[in-house]
């Protein structure tokens, strides 16, 4: 699955399929390690991963023939870049959705079961950024790693 | 089957056969969470400590396990490693449930009550 054996950058791509999402999110998560992020910190890209590529899985291919996604990891000085992409339809309003926080209510049946990703991936990354380019959708973040 | 349940004397413990609750096994979760905690005792405790990772579909699976249960009955999660833990705190989803380090201090509440 690893194409690029380069230290301090590895890519990967798969099927846009809830198993093969799972592969890859758990192969990145695997390679951070390897690569000495600490135990903490690669749960939190893995949590900010995992919901990027299940939005993608979940509504950019939703309807159609799974795509691939495509994912690149870079590490310069103190920072991890991690760029995915797909050919999936863009971003409702071709932007990156606001992430408010769930709202918890008093009423129990009333609590949300969903809407926590993009919240999640907001909290977990110190940037982000959304790009339409040739068909293609491309979601960059940035992690600190000091 | 992603989960196995034993009976106390006050409550029904689920423990999860799975070291991920992902969007790839959510539906089978709250599927066998149905399942498993149909009729026993009103407390029920889910053991999570097997469990290294949780992503949104996980949580909302174990929001949806919650619901399900009859009003008089309550979930209550035990065992959250690190990663879960900050989905739970991160979400605010840890002020809905009661959590405890352990299955043993879970069980221990019982006893106290």
């Amino acid at each position: 699955m690893t194409e690029s054996g380069k230290r301090g950058k590895f890519a990967l791509s798969f099927r846009a399929t809830e198993l093969e999402a799972r592969g890859g999110i758990c192969a990145v998560a695997q390679e951070l390690r390897l690569q000495g992020v600490s135990e903490e910190t690669a749960g939190d890209i893995e949590i900010a991963l995992a919901e990027a590529i299940n939005n993608i899985v979940e509504h950019a291919y939703a309807g159609v023939e799974p795509g691939r996604i495509r994912v690149i990891c870079s590490f310069q000085q103190s920072r991890l870049d991690i760029r995915i992409s797909d050919k999936g339809v863009p971003l409702p309003a071709g932007e990156l959705p606001e992430g408010a926080p769930a709202i918890i209510t008093e009423d129990k049946q009333d609590l949300p079961e969903g809407g926590f990703g993009w919240f999640l991936i907001r909290q977990l990354t110190s940037d982000i950024r959304y790009d339409r380019l040739n068909g293609h959708n491309r979601l960059s973040m940035g992690f600190d790693l000091t | 089957m992603s989960l196995t349940s034993t009976v106390t004397d006050h409550a029904r413990v689920i423990t999860v056969n799975a070291d991920r609750i992902d969007a790839a096994m959510a539906i089978q979760f709250k599927e066998d969470m149905r399942t498993e905690t149909e009729g026993g005792p009103d407390r029920v405790i889910l053991d999570l400590s097997t469990v290294k990772f949780i992503d949104s579909s996980g949580l909302g699976a174990i929001v949806a396990s919650m619901k399900q249960l009859e009003a008089n009955r309550s979930l209550d999660l035990a065992g959250l490693t690190p990663v879960v833990d900050k989905v739970f705190r991160l979400t605010r989803m840890d002020t809905v449930f009661n959590l405890f380090p352990s299955l043993d201090d879970a069980l221990a509440a019982t006893a106290g009550h």
